[in-house]
């Protein structure tokens, strides 16, 4: 995008307030679904907090996204409109759709391949007074065998000469899992959301973001379908597998700082650290490095790294040496240990359309990302071998974004 | 519900703190005026210029990764009202 002017007294940056759209976890760890709309109600709300305490810009977004890696394809669109009423309110609603075509490693050693539909909606209010901004938002996901409502609040404040921007957030989401063809199966879970962000300047060219967040969950934590696998000498291929059993309780931190530098051609670098544990004993980190260049009056590229590690969690295990061996079993490769590069670049057109006197500009943009995952001890077990000495799984996943993006 | 009104009761608390150093906040000069913050209010400083794509990327991360939380979703710009 262009500069905008800015004059003094008239400094406001209207900057987008985050929407999370989702993916569909049915291959991956089902309670995340119920995540997932946590997520979104309170970066819907939380978002805006972390920002300078002005409403929402009225926008619109249209967005294709396609996630395509480890036998997993999922695409879909998402729409987000916001618009503002009387100074002080603004209203926004997403509307998001993810169709899965799933054939992944799991899947394809424990089931079948199959296809899914998720449909999220959300609708969330924003109220503006002096420097004080509160968020209301509401989610609801719903799928053939998992839906999710989660409600979120949000208040923020500018402080110190607006120079300092403290927000607090709390959601709390009620999931309500089944499990196709299986009529008596029903189980529930319960996630709260607790966050707070500082987003302060540092001097002219710089500023500091620093989130914590911490998320408990209190039910069923398992994905009924997910079996762990255990060594069994009857066993015509040397093993066996039973239903994982997972606590019923989590309870996780993260901490992340987002640093932002304005270089002087008119570029900006940016770097985020974030470290994160759980009580089941995970711990992991991430480091991102991004640069955005404008290239001529209306175009900008990003590119960007991202490394992330993480340890495996206490009750994970590729191969236990019996059945039952402990009481909490999992060989959920998202629990187990892995490291992640992340390579991407977005590419962004401005254009002022003249003709259409409601829009006052827009963008067209699209995104690529290359993501490379590497196990250290989750096995590919479709490749045969001996149990517990197949190769070690990993593989590549290409997330495309394209999107139109109008301000009005 | 025990938990959520002692977190409820801390939040109070916490806000409670915060507009009192929002007051005397009210004294302190900003080392960064107003008129210094174009470079800040560009939008290629905004941690989260796309709020649908940056969102669906961090969702991404969701699904493959057991770290969650403290994703971001806003900030940068001039941090001015």
């Amino acid at each position: 995008m262009a500069p905008r002017a800015v004059a003094e007294g008239d400094v406001a940056v209207t900057n987008p307030t985050t929407m999370r759209g989702a993916i569909s976890i049915v291959s991956w760890p089902i309670s995340k679904q119920g995540l997932f709309c946590l997520q979104i109600v309170l970066l819907l709300t939380c978002s805006t907090g972390l920002q300078a305490t002005v409403l929402p810009e009225d926008r619109a977004d249209i967005m294709y996204h396609r996630y395509d890696g480890g036998g997993v394809e999922v695409d879909g669109p998402s729409i987000l409109v916001r618009k503002s009423f009387s100074g002080n309110v603004s209203l926004n609603a997403n509307y998001y759709i993810d169709s899965i075509s799933s054939a992944s490693v799991d899947v394809v050693s424990m089931a079948s391949p199959y296809t899914e539909e998720r449909t999220e909606t959300s609708l969330a209010l924003d109220y503006l007074h002096n420097k004080t901004l509160m968020s209301l938002a509401l989610t609801s996901s719903d799928e053939s065998d998992y839906q999710a409502e989660t409600g979120s609040f949000s208040i923020s404040h500018d402080m110190f000469g607006d120079l300092t921007t403290v927000s607090l957030g709390y959601a709390v989401g009620n999931d309500d899992i089944s499990r196709n063809g299986d009529r008596d199966f029903g189980e529930s879970l319960k996630r709260q959301n607790y966050r707070i962000g500082v987003s302060q300047i540092l001097t002219k060219e710089s500023i500091l973001d620093i989130d914590w967040e911490t998320i408990t969950d209190e039910g069923y934590l398992n994905n009924p379908y997910r079996s762990y696998r255990f060594l069994d000498p009857l066993s015509e291929n040397g093993y066996g597998f039973q239903p994982e059993r997972y606590p019923n309780t989590r309870t996780s931190n993260a901490l992340a700082l987002r640093l932002k530098y304005y270089l002087p051609y008119r570029a900006a670098l940016s770097g985020e650290y974030r470290y994160f544990n759980d009580t089941w004993g995970i711990s992991a980190n991430n480091v991102e490095f991004a640069y955005t260049h404008p290239l001529e009056k209306d175009w900008v590229v990003d590119v960007r790294y991202r490394y992330y590690t993480q340890n495996a969690a206490d009750f994970y295990s590729d191969l236990f040496s019996r059945v039952n061996e402990q009481n909490f079993l999992a060989r959920d490769k998202e629990l187990s240990t892995f490291q992640s590069h992340t390579i991407g670049f977005t590419v962004s057109y401005d254009f002022h359309p003249e003709r259409w006197q409601f829009i006052d500009n827009g963008s067209l943009n699209f995104s690529l990302d290359l993501i490379r995952f590497e196990y250290d001890d989750f096995r590919d077990i479709t490749r045969g071998g001996v149990a517990g000495e197949e190769p070690l799984y990993s593989f590549t996943a290409n997330v495309i974004k394209a999107y139109l993006s109008v301000w009005y | 519900m025990i938990e959520v009104k002692t977190m409820l009761y801390r939040i109070c608390r916490f806000l409670l703190s915060l507009s009192i150093l929002a007051s005397a906040g009210c004294s302190i000069e900003p080392w960064v005026q107003p008129y210094e913050r174009a470079h800040l209010a560009d939008p290629i400083m905004s941690f989260e210029r796309d709020p649908v794509a940056s969102a669906y990327r961090d969702h991404v991360y969701q699904t493959r990764e057991a770290a969650r939380g403290a994703e971001g979703g806003g900030g940068g710009g001039c941090g001015c009202n």
